[in-house]
Formats: C-alpha cells, structure tokens, sequence
C-alpha cells in the first residue's frame, strides 16, 4: 500500500475537513424501515465530490439498502438525501446521474455483452459511432473485447461481474454505485480492478460509492470508509485514521486484527493515563484523547504489529509485558505469536518473518517479553 | 430404456384409442369418395376440393381466422397488462381480488358467460356480429392469457427492471426493452392459447354472433344437424390440423422457450 499512487494526492485531497467545501451527497436524518424492521436508522452522512467513499459492514447491515436509496429505487421513511444540495427523494431513478452496478450484477439475459454495455448509451440518444467507441472503450477496459458477441450466460462469474462493472461506467454518471463490485474476482484480477477503478475515477472525476466485504479492498481504494452496524454508521474516516484510531470496541474489532484489554482508567496527566488490568501485571501506560474519568472501565485496543516480541527484557518501550508462547500462527509474510501473560490475558503479536521459519526466534512454550510504545494503542471508552 | 409392462401398455393404447379414435375415424373418412358417410368407397380428396367451393363454409372460416387473431391479440395485450400490475403494482387496495376475479373466467361455464355477455350486448344495444364475437372471445382468453403471464412474471427477476430504469429507461421504455423480450415467450404462448380457444368456441360464439357472423363450429353444428355430409369431415379434419399444431406450438414454445430464458436469467446472475 505504500507506494500506492493516491497517499499524495490523499493528503491533499480532503474536502471533508474544509468547512467550506459543499458535499455531493448529503443524507440529513435518514431512516428507512420495511413494515417495523429499521434498515437505516437516523442516517447523517456527507459523501464529497471526487471521493471513492467505501461502505464497510456485516452482512444485512443496511449498505445495499443505502445505495439503492441513492440510486432511487427505494424512497427514505424518513429524512432527505441531496445530491449537488438539491433534494433528490422525489426524482425517478431514470433521471437520477447515479449508475449502480448491482450485487446480482442484473445483466439482461436476453442482450450480448456488447449490448448489454450499449444499453444506457443508447438512451441517452448517442450517434452510432459515439456508441460504438464507448462500447469498444469499456470493453477494452474491462478486458471482455473477446466476449463482445457473447450472452450474460456464455460467461464466467468473473466476467459477467466485468460487464456489470463496463455497463455502469459507460455513461460517466457523476455518482457510480458499486455493490460489492469485486468479489467475484480472484485476487490478482482484483487488485488490478481496484487499480484500474481508482485510475478511471481519477481521469474521470466520478463519484464512486463502493460497498466492500474486503477491509483490505477499502483500505486500498477509498478516500473515506464509513463503519456500519445496524442501519448506523459507527465511524467515518480515511482508512489509515478508521484503522489506528478507531473511535469505538465495534470498529477496532471489525477492521483488522486486535487486541482488546479491559481495566480501569487512572489519569496521570491531561493526555494520558495508566490501565490496570488482570493480576500482577504491570499497568499499561496509554496516550488519550478526551478527558476520561478515575476508576472509569475502558477497552484498550493494540493491533498486534504494534507489538514487539523479545527474549530480553527491553529497556525502551514504556510498556512490558511477560508471557509464553502458546501458538504460532504462519502467514507467510507475517507470524502471529499468541501469548498468555501470566494472569491469563491472552496477546497477539505480529513479527515479520525477516528470516526463513526454520531459523525462527522463537517457537512454542518459549517465554517472551512484549513490548509496546505509549502511542501505540488507543483507550476507548465505548 | 426400460420394457414397458403389459398392463401399462394395454392401459396406454386403450386410453390413446378412446382419445383418439373418434377423430381418427373422421380424419379417414373425410378421404372417403363416397356421399354416403359410413359406407368406404375407395380414397380420395375430391370432398376437400368442395369444401373450396363452398361458399358459406369460406365466409365462416374467414370470419372465424380473424376473430381468432383480433381477439387474442387484444386478448394478449390486456392480459399481459392486467398481469403486469398484478405481479409489480405492488399491493394495492383490492389487488387480491383483482387476481381473484382474474381467473372467474376460466372456471365459469360458458353457458353463462355466452349469456352475460349476450344481455350486456343487448342492454348496450351492440348489434350483434363479428364486434361482439371479438369482445366475448378477448374476454375469456385475456384470462388464460393473464395466468400463463403472471406464472412467468413471478419468477422474473425485478432488478434487471431497476437496472433499466437505473440506466435512463423510462418505465414503459424498461418494459419494452427488457421486460417483453425476456417474457415474450409466455407472452406468444398465451396469445397461440387464446387463438385456439377462440377457434374453437361454439357455446360462447353462438350467443353472441349475429345473422350476418357466423363462425366455422357453429356453421358445422348446424349443418351437422341436417345430417352429417363428408365435406363436413374434411372441414373439421381441417380444424383438428390448425389446432393440433397450435396445441404443440403452444407446448413446444412455452416449455422450452421459457424454461430456456428463465435458465439464462438464473446464470447470468453471480
Ligand atoms: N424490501 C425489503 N423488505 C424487508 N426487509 C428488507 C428489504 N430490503 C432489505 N431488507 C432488510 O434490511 C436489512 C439491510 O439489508 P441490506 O440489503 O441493505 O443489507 P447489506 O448490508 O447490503 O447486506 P449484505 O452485505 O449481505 O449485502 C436486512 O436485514 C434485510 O433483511
Ligand atoms: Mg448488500
């Protein structure tokens, strides 16, 4: 991720903290139920033009439903949703500038690739030749020039998500919805689609708005993530801030890999205070951000690579802890060392694997030291 | 394959034989070159170059073709219509009557529905005749129509609509584009249904034509009352072909075309 193309221009390119900046989509309020089911509850949500906005969250966690509101397909119980600052809860999806590409990818059946792609263009009252050449562009794009004169299900799973993807580009719309555009997709055409979608979206301007299962995928494409969890949105934040200071349990827990630890909070300063944690252990010296009171209960959350495994007791980390090494699990890249500290508290840690696995450190039963900087992990009160 | 059983085989030709010897027996007589029905006198087609000749039996058969067509036309479009509401119009107030009321046709005897419509005629003061036929026949078929519709609508997958209207569609331009061609095949085997009821009808017909229309089974009733002649054979001989291959259309085009589009719309999914 690191010599990824956008970190530059992301560091520029944050509308969302410019208190000027006029938002693409504005959902103000927004609650949807079917019957007395609320699929969205109380929704306030600002989506910038430019962004490739990601919606991360459980299965049935009310992301399709958001987007389907978007595309208007379905009108909000409650609340109002503006595109461009105007009111768009009454417009019919037709004369929307939204294209979805649906979860079921809804090819029409009946139509060859090539048509199905054209179908949108040939709505709009384009010359031939304009189709034509939109078409050919799509096709070459989404590498389906081969299939062109083939039927939705003459095609592979893969690329019939392709052509899903090709016919809801094809009209440049200004807000492109992507229902978990990739998943069907093996990991190296998918990273080449992320690619290829974060290039589309920065030669053509577009609004993209992505449902994802894959944190990984969000972490790589999106400007922002939005967190949700029963019809909420939990957070909303670049992928680097959502994933190191994440602002609940629920969001530390559901993007990547974590540590929690429960205790009590003793303040020793303004910005930061002690846990104290299970029996005998040290306790843990954490940086805050908002004022917590004495005595207060609080989760502390650690990703594993922040941790350091050591057979001597380090000198300069402000936090230690000692424990055994209870079981290793090999990722190739990385090893995950899970320890038990001496109250019990079971620890993740993450090494990379700089060496082969035979000269490995350490291996099971041995007993560490673990030790972590201050900055490290975050305190989170709910 | 397996050998069939006696038992099953003997049941099977008795029922086939009960089914169809009648008509067998017409078929073959209408080859007969004797006046005289009951009686062979050796094979031949001259019966069938009369019935060409015959001017009554022309004018009802040309009366009868375009009833048929008219009205399952008509039949086909409002009953694809009434379908489409039923299955997409969401639930509306009265929609479970509506599709209840729908199917009263079918299971209505046609004396009475010959009659309603008959008095309905004559409290509007239509004349009747060939207008009159075409409104009683678009009325029952709309309701085969309309079955055979819905069971395909049910099963269409709602999101290739919302796909069209989500790529600029207007709706009637997303039923045009999308809707009817992946259907069409229920569509077609509901308008060839209707058009062989209508071929057919002679309860409902006889109440409702006029002097001046007289369809092709009521002419063959009434002439069969006289007494049966062998042109008569070969007229109905005539009538069982254009509808066996109706029949087997109908099945041949419903069972595989559908099923085959359905299939498709299945797997063009994830
Ligand atoms: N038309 C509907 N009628 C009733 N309930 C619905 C309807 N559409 C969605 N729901 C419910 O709303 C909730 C949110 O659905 P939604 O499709 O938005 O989930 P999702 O976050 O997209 O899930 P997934 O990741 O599995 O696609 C679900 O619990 C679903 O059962
Ligand atoms: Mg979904």
């Amino acid at each position: 991720m690191a010599d990824h193309p956008r970190t530059s221009s992301q560091t520029e390119f944050a509308p969302w903290t410019d208190p000027q900046a006029k938002p693409l989509i504005e959902f103000r309020g927004v609650t949807k139920r079917f019957g007395d089911f609320t699929a969205i509850d109380d929704l306030t949500l600002d989506i910038f033009e430019r962004e490739f906005f990601a919606l991360l969250g459980p299965s049935g966690c009310g992301k399709t439903t958001l987007m389907r509101m978007l595309a208007g397909f379905e009108n909000p119980t409650e609340g109002e949703i503006r595109l461009s600052g105007q009111s768009i809860v009454e417009v019919p999806p037709n004369l929307r500038p939204v294209n979805m590409m649906f979860q079921s990818y809804a090819l029409f059946p009946h139509l060859s690739v090539w048509d199905n792609i054209a179908f949108g263009l040939k709505r709009d009252r384009k010359s031939r030749d304009e189709i034509a050449a939109r078409v050919e562009e799509m096709l070459r794009l989404t590498r389906l020039d081969q299939f062109a004169r083939r039927k939705p299900h003459q095609i592979s799973g893969g690329q019939r998500q392709r052509v899903a993807l090709a016919r809801s580009l094809a009209k440049a719309p200004k807000l492109l919805l992507l229902d978990e555009p990739l998943g069907a997709l093996d990991r190296k055409l998918r990273e080449d689609t992320q690619f290829e979608l974060m290039d589309i979206q920065e030669k053509t301007g577009t609004t993209f708005v992505i449902v994802t299962h894959d944190q990984e995928e969000a972490m790589t494409v999106a400007s922002r993530i939005a967190v949700m969890d029963h019809g909420k949105v939990k957070q909303v934040d670049t992928p680097a801030r959502v994933y190191e200071v994440p602002n609940s349990v629920y969001v530390a827990d559901f993007i990547g890999d974590v540590n929690l630890i429960e205790g009590r909070f003793t303040p020793t300063g303004p910005d930061r205070g002690e846990i104290t944690y299970g029996a005998g252990e040290p306790p843990i010296l954490a940086e805050t951000t908002e004022q917590i009171a004495e005595g207060q209960t609080v989760t502390y959350a650690i990703r594993p690579e922040k941790i350091r495994v050591s057979a001597e007791r380090p000198e300069d980390r402000s936090n230690v802890a000692f424990g055994k090494i209870i079981d290793i699990g090999y990722l190739g890249n990385v090893s995950t060392y899970h320890v038990e500290l001496a109250g019990g508290q079971m620890v993740k840690a993450a090494m990379t694997n700089a060496t082969r696995v035979e000269r490995r450190d350490f291996t099971w039963d041995d007993e560490v030291w673990l030790s972590w900087r201050a900055s490290a992990g975050v305190v989170l009160t709910q | 394959m397996r050998r069939i059983s006696w038992f099953n085989a003997t049941s099977l030709t008795l029922g086939f034989a009960f089914l169809y010897l009648p008509m067998i027996v017409l078929i073959v007589y209408s080859f007969n070159s004797n006046k005289l029905v009951t009686v062979w006198a050796g094979f031949s087609t001259k019966w069938y170059g009369e019935l060409f000749h015959n001017e009554a039996f022309l004018d009802a058969a040309w009366v009868t073709l375009r009833v048929a067509v008219v009205s399952s036309t008509l039949a086909t479009v409002l009953g694809t219509a009434a379908a489409y509401v039923l299955v997409r119009g969401g639930r509306f107030f009265g929609r479970t009557l509506f599709s209840g009321m729908l199917y009263a046709p079918l299971v209505m005897p046609d004396v009475i529905l010959g009659l309603s419509l008959l008095l309905l005629f004559i409290s509007v003061g239509l004349d009747r005749g060939m207008l009159t036929i075409i409104l009683a026949h678009t009325t029952f078929s709309m309701a085969y129509v309309a079955v055979v519709v819905t069971s395909r609508l049910v099963a269409f997958d709602r999101s290739l609509e919302e796909a069209a209207l989500d790529l600029g569609c207007t709706r009637w331009d997303a039923f045009k584009s999308v809707t009817l061609p992946i259907i069409a095949p229920a569509v077609i085997s509901g308008w060839l249904l209707g058009f062989t009821l209508s071929l057919d009808d002679l309860v409902i017909a006889s109440f409702t034509s006029g002097p001046s229309s007289t369809t092709l089974p009521i002419k063959i009733f009434s002439a069969v009352r006289l007494g049966v002649s062998p042109e008569i054979n070969a007229l109905s001989a005539i009538l069982i072909a254009i509808v066996t291959v109706g029949v087997i259309t109908t099945s041949l085009v419903s069972k595989r075309a559908i099923t085959k589009r359905q299939r498709e719309e299945n797997r063009a999914g994830p």
